[in-house]
């Protein structure tokens, strides 16, 4: 689905701020594969993401998304189809409309031809986003008047998770996207999350700093460190793998100590 | 003070209200919705009127219109194409546009200050040999402005749940947002500022023919007193869906234009209206950031346990 070339991006190139954020990272994401990831602040997570996003053009490799050579194509084009969540859950709506109006515009966004401007949400969508709502057990379908920005994170992050996959993506990003969230709320975003992705056999990266979650959620789990990919295991290899073998690796890889790591990544 | 409220005041301000309305809901779409002060409103204002004079003078009284608006769409386009293709800053846009169109319109009215359309026919002229019946002779020009006005809001309103009008609206609230789903803030801000700079000419090219006379220094101040109009509307109404909204913005024009009327009443010079308007927006602005102010204020003064505050931390 995915396939990720030797890309490399340089920021600040020449000047002392030099950082070389992606180092030739190669990735192969099968379709329906949910890869989670994990690795050290700086590690190039983000980057990566955004790199695949579009929000900057990489400097060297190719981007190929679904059979289609995506790497100079506009960041608005492409996230017609990816899916971007973000670790703080007010990036992802729009805080002075409505419910309704967001769901709306995450609708009609992907889901219409390009002559479409005009278009607007009829009865018949509208009871689908009520139903959609309702699923997420949080009381949202009788609020769909209200303004987003009432809402508290975790609504507003499991608000965003339904409008990025209202449309099935041809891949979900997810940044940390229950980082910010209280554990009850995040362990509810995360089921959400889990059966959402499983149901329509979304194809997923997930950026996640807890190495339960690396493991368990998905069939593959990356290691970055360095602005690139140093680990990538999945099927029996994966099974055998403990947090703390998984940590011991992390270790090893990075080549330093991380004892303050450890302290934030186990549980 | 029963005289300062007449009936001919009311009227006119009822009017001009209307008028100008559309200049506040032109602000309405670029300040309050995209999140953009355009500061070329004072002088798409002038663009519009004089357009719209001039072609009401050569004989086309109905084409004046969109004439006029479609002067409006350029101007709103350049200054749209500076910010979002040449990376000026959005108020430098606004202001580098202004100044050229300075130039624009006194061109426009053939390299001259003013113009005026005496003897021309103009749509209130001609709506007024419409009917000869004795209410309408003093009411014909509220009808017109009024259906206008009317009819602009409910487009606008309707146009602001589309798709386009939704994704316009995300631009202006979020702008993490709008970078991950699929929106091209570049297409919005510029259909956006078209639409508006739009309306501001429309309005020009409306007043032109109500007070028959077309002035380069008309539009002076025009930002102001749009914005005054805007936020007046904005603290009586609230908040709420679009076409309340765009309910609010009108109600707050007449309502401005009212107190400038009562102002006028009260013997105010004319030349000071500006400092007026002036005022009128400080307040209007700062009236909510002061009125947080004053409750932090009352609830330290009360004693522990009822206020809740002991006044040690504050800020």
């Amino acid at each position: 689905m995915l396939t990720l070339k030797k890309i490399s991006k340089t920021f600040n190139p020449g000047t002392v701020n030099e950082k070389k954020a992606l180092d030739r990272v190669s990735l192969e994401l099968a379709d329906g594969d949910f890869a989670t990831i994990v690795g050290s602040n700086g590690a190039g997570k983000s980057t990566l993401f955004n790199a695949i996003t579009g929000a900057f053009y990489v400097d060297e490799g190719q981007i190929i998304l679904a059979g289609e050579n995506i790497t100079y194509v506009k960041e608005h084009v492409r996230s017609k189809v990816i899916g971007h969540l973000f670790q703080d859950p007010l990036k992802g709506t729009a805080p002075h409309m409505t419910i309704e109006e967001n769901m709306a515009l995450a609708y009609l966004r992907a889901s219409t031809a390009a002559h479409a401007y005009f278009s607007r949400i009829n009865g018949r969508e509208k009871q689908m986003f009520r139903e959609q709502l309702a699923l997420l057990n949080m009381g949202l379908e009788d609020r769909m008047k209200q303004p987003v920005g009432l809402l508290s994170g975790g609504q507003r992050q499991a608000l965003t998770l339904l409008m990025a996959t209202m449309v099935t993506p041809r891949i979900l990003l997810l940044d940390e996207h229950t980082a910010a969230l209280d554990p009850a709320t995040a362990e509810k975003v995360l089921a959400l999350t889990r059966r959402i992705v499983a149901e329509r056999r979304i194809t997923c990266l997930m950026v996640t700093h807890n190495m339960h979650q690396a493991l368990e959620l998905g069939n593959r789990t990356l290691m970055m460190d360095g602005g690139n990919i140093v680990l990538d295991i999945q099927g029996e290899e994966r099974e055998n793998m403990t947090v703390d073998a998984l940590l011991q690796k992390f270790r090893d890889q990075a080549g330093r100590q991380l004892d303050v790591d450890r302290i934030l990544l186990s549980e | 003070m029963g005289s300062i409220f007449t009936f001919s005041i009311l009227q006119s301000a009822l009017e001009l209200g209307c008028i100008y309305s559309l200049v506040a809901l032109a602000l309405f779409i670029s300040f309050s919705i995209l999140n953009i002060a355009d500061l070329s409103t004072d002088g798409c204002f002038t663009l519009g009127c004089s357009v719209g004079a001039v072609v009401t003078i050569a004989g086309h009284p109905f084409l004046a219109f969109p004439a006029a608006m479609a002067a409006g769409v350029c101007s709103g386009f350049i200054t749209a194409f500076l910010q979002t293709r040449m990376g000026v800053p959005s108020i430098l846009a606004g202001i580098i546009v202004n100044t050229g169109l300075y130039t624009v319109n006194i061109a426009v009215m053939g390299f001259s200050s003013s113009v005026n359309l005496f003897g021309c026919d103009t749509l209130f002229g001609l709506a007024k040999d419409l009917s000869g019946a004795a209410w309408y002779g003093g009411w014909y020009k509220i009808v017109i402005v009024a259906a206008i006005v009317l009819i602009i809001g409910v487009i606008l309103s309707w146009f602001l749940n589309t798709r386009l009008g939704l994704s316009i609206r995300a631009t202006g609230d979020n702008e993490y947002m709008v970078r991950a789903s699929s929106i091209n803030p570049v297409f919005t801000i510029t259909v956006g500022l078209c639409v508006a700079n739009a309306l501001t000419a429309l309005s020009g090219a409306i007043l032109a023919q109500y007070q028959k006379s077309c002035d380069i220094n008309l539009g002076t101040g025009m930002v102001t007193i749009a914005l005054a109009s805007l936020i007046i509307g904005e603290t009586i109404i609230g908040k709420g869906g679009m076409f309340k909204r765009v309910v609010g913005v009108i109600l707050g024009s007449c309502l401005y234009r009212f107190i400038v009327a009562v102002a006028l009443r009260m013997s105010v010079p004319a030349e000071c209206l500006k400092l007026v308007s002036a005022l009128i927006v400080a307040f209007a602005i700062s009236f909510p950031y002061l009125k947080g102010k004053a409750s932090f204020y009352r609830a330290r003064r009360m004693p522990a346990g009822i206020g809740g505050g002991d006044g040690d931390d504050e800020c």
